[in-house]
């Protein structure tokens, strides 16, 4: 039982292998194509302030900001889901606002205030919203829940700062933080698991608070 | 995704120079829908030109009553700004209609603009596709067209135009703003400026190389009642199957746009004047010409009940 143990890699070996495999078979069509011009990737360097730490990297252009945080800045909190804008999982609020780290080169973000799951909160220091993610069961394998709970804060501040949504019937109207609104604003973040009604149900109780 | 090198301009002709200069270039706004097809090597520019620093961030009066929009001014900003919730709800509406609130906080007017199709087979490097390979062949034409476009088609492509901020741009006679390297302006009517595929589907719309958007003009208020009804597979984050923009004033005279169906917003003016009377009439002139394939041809019968439910709300 023991030795069994001492092979049992952890689990972010065992994710960093899995990362490796998936990049070894995916890439083998582009390096012939390409190997007939090999330039060296273009890089530049980048400052960005995550989570209140100004952080300066160098970077191949090519590189997201998802791939920045995560490879580069070592913050694995977010997560790549679909790695096309489709899911969610890799949502952080930057200057303030919640996009898709992944649809987004980290040289856009020269200069810009990244937060990120690790600066929302610690275990010993909750935010509200995590706090009221457990209390309401809002996920279950976790993999899309650091991107839940940025994007549940960041809707929470744009009803408060008037951004309309679809599900509004008066368009020049204040939305309030109903669950139909939940909904709606939360409809970019997929979670397999189906906890969509406990984290409606969190966010409802942390606007509640707030108001 | 292939390598690329990547500059900040300063100014909008500074911009249009970097890209006109040099082949494979392509401007950079919020890359929502750039960087995707970039991952998938669709689209495969050797040059990147930001233009988040030149200064079209801003949503303002313009001279004549109307609001320009800068370029850069994200979905979300634009479709929150009180101006455009008052007098121009049929925008807010469509831009909420779309996409995810992530996406709308990244994605730009300009952007948003010249999206490109999201027809399965441009996406899908192994298929044949006139309008990402000019000459390859139409894999969407034998292939599962359901989403595809019903009219304005062509032999080489059955994509369709998927956004719907275009869809209310048009119904409010917007313009587009360009400048090119040379300093030289345009104004574009948005009814010109999308293209139809012809035998060039690859060629999307009418800007010219290096051409860049500047801004987006709307004219003065025409009042009315504002609706954007959008109607897709689910309630929320999806593309239309089909969508009306629709401005309905006080003596039932209407002006409406429809998205989903075409390979730009589909408005027929000479048909609106008939609608309120005689809907099936005018509706037969909008399509007129429609070529849908078995598994779109439903989309017809959609608009047209797409439409009556706008004209319901509107009498309630």
């Amino acid at each position: 039982m023991a030795e069994i143990l001492h092979f049992t890699p952890s689990r972010r070996e065992v994710m960093a292998a899995g990362a490796a495999s998936a990049a070894v078979t995916s890439f083998p069509a582009n390096a012939q194509r390409v190997a007939g011009s090999a330039k060296p990737p273009s890089k530049m360097p980048v400052s960005i302030e995550i989570n209140g730490q100004p952080v300066q990297l160098n970077l191949d252009t090519r590189t997201t900001l998802l791939d920045a945080l995560r490879e580069h800045a070592k913050l694995n909190g977010t997560k790549k889901g679909c790695d096309h804008g489709q899911c969610g999982a890799c949502t952080v609020i930057v200057n303030g606002k919640r996009i898709n780290s992944c649809l987004s080169l980290a040289v856009q973000h020269e200069g810009d205030k990244v937060t990120t799951i690790e600066g929302i909160g610690t275990p010993e220091n909750l935010h509200p919203m995590q706090a009221a993610f457990i209390k309401f069961d809002g996920y279950q394998c976790g993999y899309c829940t650091p991107g839940q709970i940025c994007s549940a804060i960041a809707v929470l501040d744009e009803i408060k700062a008037g951004v309309p949504s679809h599900v509004q019937g008066d368009i020049t109207g204040r939305a309030k933080a109903s669950n139909m609104e939940m909904r709606e604003r939360m409809s970019g973040n997929i979670c397999r698991c189906g906890a969509y009604s406990n984290i409606a149900e969190a966010m409802a109780d942390v606007a509640g608070r707030r108001t | 995704m292939r390598a690329f090198t990547y500059e900040r301009a300063k100014t909008p002709e500074e911009a249009a120079a970097a890209v006109a200069n040099m082949p494979g270039a392509k401007f950079l706004a919020g890359g929502t829908n750039l960087l995707d097809l970039m991952k998938l090597e669709v689209e495969t520019p050797t040059h990147l030109v930001d233009i988040q620093d030149i200064g079209l961030d801003r949503i303002e009066e313009s001279g004549d009553g109307g609001v320009r929009i800068g370029a850069f001014v994200s979905n979300t900003a634009l479709a929150s700004d009180k101006r455009i919730r008052r007098d121009y709800g049929v925008l807010s509406r469509a831009i909420v209609a779309g996409a995810s609130g992530q996406l709308r906080n990244k994605a730009t007017t300009a952007g948003n603009l010249i999206q490109r199709t999201r027809c399965s087979y441009f996406y899908d490097t192994n298929m044949a596709c006139n309008k990402r390979q000019p000459g390859s062949g139409c894999a969407a034409l034998e292939g599962f067209s359901r989403q595809l476009a019903v009219i304005g088609t062509s032999d080489a492509c059955i994509a369709t135009y998927p956004g719907d901020m275009a869809i209310a741009m048009r119904v409010l006679d917007a313009t587009v703003q360009t400048v090119k390297a040379d300093g030289n302006v345009r104004s574009i009517p948005i009814a010109d400026f999308h293209r139809l595929p012809g035998d060039t589907p690859h060629i999307d719309n009418v800007l010219e190389r290096g051409e860049l958007i500047t801004h987006v003009t709307l004219p003065r208020p025409v009042g009315g009642r504002h609706f954007y009804h959008k109607v897709r597979d689910r309630a929320s984050y999806a593309f239309a199957l089909v969508s009306v923009a629709g401005i309905i004033q006080g003596d039932k005279s209407i002006k409406v746009a429809f998205g989903g169906v075409a390979p730009k917003p589909w408005r027929v003016e000479s048909a609106e004047a008939a609608i309120a009377d005689d809907r099936a009439a005018a509706m037969a002139k909008i399509f007129t010409g429609a070529r849908p394939t078995p598994e779109n041809a439903f989309k017809i019968t959609l608009a047209d009940r797409a439409l009556a439910a706008v004209m319901a709300e509107a009498r309630s």
